[in-house]
């Protein structure tokens, strides 16, 4: 029950689909999606493969209550071995795909080898096969879902795909399904593309069961009473969206300006949640048309934007001239704030590109932030970017290298390197603003101390999903603790992280825990799943996950070594806000941080620790 | 008094919370494939619109059933599909302008909306009230109240 017990295994060389039971023995350790998935992923694939070698596999898999009513319950992620980083990579997605993957019956998808030519593989309930894709290849996202939905005549299937940045290597290139929602980070969809599989198409109408529908009801009413009665979850996400965050971070000095140089943004309040429903002067509209939500979300962040169509951006373009999927905080940030361009409409765009070739705004914004600090330098000439005038503040340029970016095309494919390959490769390793060469998002690490030893020891590089203690330093969620002092952050850290793991393995959307804690998820799930779960059951499920990614990671060849900051955040202190004067204090949260993780002073979990966790 | 569903399309987000409750409520399982409520996403507007059966008062699925499996709830008002007498003949899906009456292969009957004895189970879960249970007569009170409010009638009384 809530799990469906059924795993489709796909082999892309041999072209063949096959079933297999779950492991519920595994499943009772590690609950599902993020956990399970990597539970087959390190049990299947060699540590040191090549992430974009045929070795490499990628799991698409859902969580036990994926495609039920509990609020956010449509989530899937994507398992493989990053190809940004080489690190393990679990990404997150939600709209519409994960539910009917669940609906038409599986819990995972394995996919594994690489097929010689492009295909698709199209589920229809129980019946799996791969199609050749070769009319699709070199098509974006958005032509991909359209085509396929007509070819098949039909409507209901859900598709994720890649977009052209995937199929050409670009290294942060995502899985993105119905039309604007990606499993994002880490490049995910560069190992699909790598595997010369184009898209995922679904349907799905058998129906998800769970074990007791009544208590069922009972606990998933209750959650979504707790989430409609919270300020954040309630009033504040589904009226502005994530972007509620800019003026706020920007405020306590902690908004990464062009390349970290800065930590407060001139412009933040230029394309800020606020500006996105003020009305323009010129067209009398607002850039947000409405919000949205994903598959049984009670939430409605989700931004749908229209740009003015008159904007440089897409005049004479009417297929941008639509509503879609608008921005949230970190693409806001990544393209604005990183960059120095303060234009929202431009942003928009960058967005919408984003979102119909594939690839990550996160890393994407990162690094063309430090390919301009190349350039303001002298480092990078005009030549080499192919005539664009790549300097911080330039709208132009923004849009110019989005485009190329998507394409994989000119100065875009170098940009599709990632910032740590760019840096390295023109000489300056240090201006990349990356940890284990994942890009950070939008919370600079001066300013929110916890944030850098989040970012610091994340198992998939720098990234807030891990442990978004922003929550409590910033927001005062659970309790609010100081965002300037690195003492106590270890432990709060730990917590974060090893309760975002349970929530990732369970299909329900992160954002519910500004409002939910572990208690609130435990009944929910409890009256799903076979057995017993309690709020401290998957409390170390979460760490248990934990574990078995750092595990992964250090067979990968990673060491205590690589839980580190660029010399930036620890040796430049900020230069005004708040934090103005300090660095980030790793050295004094990561002894204490191994210790609270029952790892050696090295970084590496003790047997004691891996046998307490049965890892 | 009987009461209808009333739909405000502006209010939804999309998130099918009311397709999983009524295909829980008449499927035993969540299957949005399966609702008797859709809600329709217009991509390039930005739009969510929930679409259902309005029981028509001289329902053309009711008429056109050569069998007499629809019949009217009269606590409702809901024209309701008796199982045991359909034949999955579909003369009512053609019949229906809205489309809001459809086959189900699983069973050989057609299915739509019966308002769940009175109790709508997707007004209930609805989390925006975009779907709401109010009295037949007076559906658009909500819209003549807002159109009233930006009237200036009346407005002297207040100096
Ligand atoms: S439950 Fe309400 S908000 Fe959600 S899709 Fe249905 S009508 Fe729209």
């Amino acid at each position: 029950m809530a799990w469906t017990g059924k795993i489709l295994r796909v082999d892309l060389g041999t072209g063949t689909c096959a079933s297999e039971p779950l492991n519920m023995e595994w499943a009772q350790n590690y609950l599902g999606q993020r956990g399970l998935a990597t539970k087959y992923y390190v049990e299947e694939c060699d540590p040191k493969v090549d992430p974009l070698s045929p070795d490499n596999k990628m799991i698409m898999t859902t969580g036990p209550l994926t495609g039920t009513c509990a609020s956010t319950a449509g989530r899937y992620s994507v398992v493989t071995k990053g190809a940004l980083t080489g690190a393990i990579a679990c990404s997150n997605s939600g709209g519409f795909f994960g539910n009917e993957m669940k609906n038409a019956g599986w819990d995972m998808i394995i996919f594994e080898g690489k097929s010689a030519n492009p295909v698709y593989l199209l589920v229809e309930n129980d019946n799996a096969r791969l199609l050749d894709a070769s009319e699709f290849w070199g098509t974006s996202v958005w032509d991909t879902e359209e085509g396929i939905k007509k070819k098949h005549n039909d409507p209901h299937i859900r598709v994720a795909s890649i977009g052209l940045s995937g199929e050409r290597g670009v290294k942060f290139a995502c899985v993105v399904n119905d039309m604007d929602r990606a499993a994002g980070r880490s490049g995910v969809g560069t190992v699909m593309g790598s595997k010369n599989l184009k898209a995922v198409a679904i349907r799905g109408t058998q129906g998800v069961r769970v074990k007791d529908f009544a208590a069922f009801r009972a606990a998933t009413d209750a959650g979504k009473a707790v989430l409609a009665e919270n300020a954040v979850t309630g009033q504040g996400l589904p009226a502005y969206g994530t972007q509620v965050l800019m003026n706020v971070i920007n405020e306590v000095g902690a908004l990464p300006t062009r390349n970290h140089l800065d930590v407060q943004f001139e412009g933040a309040g230029d394309i800020s949640a606020e500006k996105m429903v003020e009305k323009r002067q010129s067209d009398g509209k607002a850039n947000l048309i409405t919000n949205a939500a994903c598959f049984a979300c009670t939430i409605g962040c989700g931004r749908v934007s229209q740009i003015e169509r008159t904007h440089f951006t897409v005049k004479d373009r009417p297929e941008y001239q639509g509503a879609k999927g608008g921005l949230e905080y970190e693409a806001a940030w990544a393209l604005g704030a990183a960059t120095g361009v303060g234009d929202l409409d431009t942003l928009t765009f960058a967005n919408f590109i984003c979102n119909e070739q594939g690839f990550d705004p996160i890393s994407f914004g990162a690094t063309v932030g430090a390919a301009m600090e190349l350039y303001e330098t002298g480092v990078i000439t005009k030549e080499q970017t192919g005539g664009i005038e790549l300097k911080f503040g330039s709208a132009e340029a923004l849009a110019e290298v989005t485009e190329l970016t998507g394409r994989g095309e000119g100065f875009g494919a170098e940009i599709g390197l990632g910032s740590k390959l760019l840096c390295e490769k023109y000489g300056h390793p240090e201006l990349s603003m990356s940890v284990k060469g994942q890009e950070f998002p939008a919370y600079d690490s001066r300013g929110i101390q916890g944030m850098g030893l989040t970012y610091a020891t994340s198992n998939r590089g720098a990234c807030h999903l891990r442990s978004y203690t922003v929550a409590s330093e910033i927001l005062g969620i659970p309790e609010k603790t100081d965002p300037l002092v690195a003492d106590g952050k270890a432990g709060l850290v730990k917590a974060f992280q090893d309760a975002t793991a349970a929530f990732d393995s369970s299909g329900l959307c992160i954002f519910t825990s500004f409002a939910w804690t572990l208690e609130d998820v435990a009944p929910q799930i409890d009256a799903a799943c076979d057995g017993e779960w309690s709020a401290e059951r998957l409390l170390e499920v979460g760490e248990r996950v934990w574990n078995l990614e750092r595990q992964f990671n250090l067979a990968a060849g990673f060491t205590g070594k690589d839980d580190n900051l660029p010399a930036r955040l620890l040796k430049d202190a900020a230069k005004a806000g708040p934090a103005k004067g300090l660095t980030n204090q790793l050295d004094k949260m990561l002894p204490e941080y191994y210790e609270v993780r029952g790892w050696t002073p090295d970084g590496v979990p003790t047997n004691e620790t891996l046998s307490r966790l049965g890892v | 008094m009987q009461r209808s569903l009333s739909i405000e399309p502006e209010k939804c987000t999309g998130c099918l919370q009311c397709e999983l409750a009524c295909s829980l409520d008449n499927e035993g399982a969540f299957n949005p494939s399966k609702s008797r409520i859709r809600v329709f996403k217009f991509e390039d507007e930005g739009r969510f619109v929930p679409y259902t059966c309005t029981q028509c008062a001289e329902a053309w699925c009711l008429k056109a059933c050569p069998v007499d499996a629809i019949s009217l709830d009269p606590e409702t008002g809901a024209k309701v599909v008796s199982d045991a007498l359909c034949v999955g003949c579909k003369v009512c899906t053609i019949a229906c302008p809205f489309g809001t009456i459809n086959y189900n292969q699983d069973t050989g009957k057609v299915i739509k909306c019966d308002l769940c004895e009175g109790e709508p189970e997707c007004a209930t879960a609805c989390p925006t009230d975009a779907i709401t249970y109010i009295d037949a007569n007076w559906t658009g009170l909500e819209r003549m109240r807002a159109w009233a409010q930006r009237t200036d009638a009346g407005a002297g009384a207040a100096e």
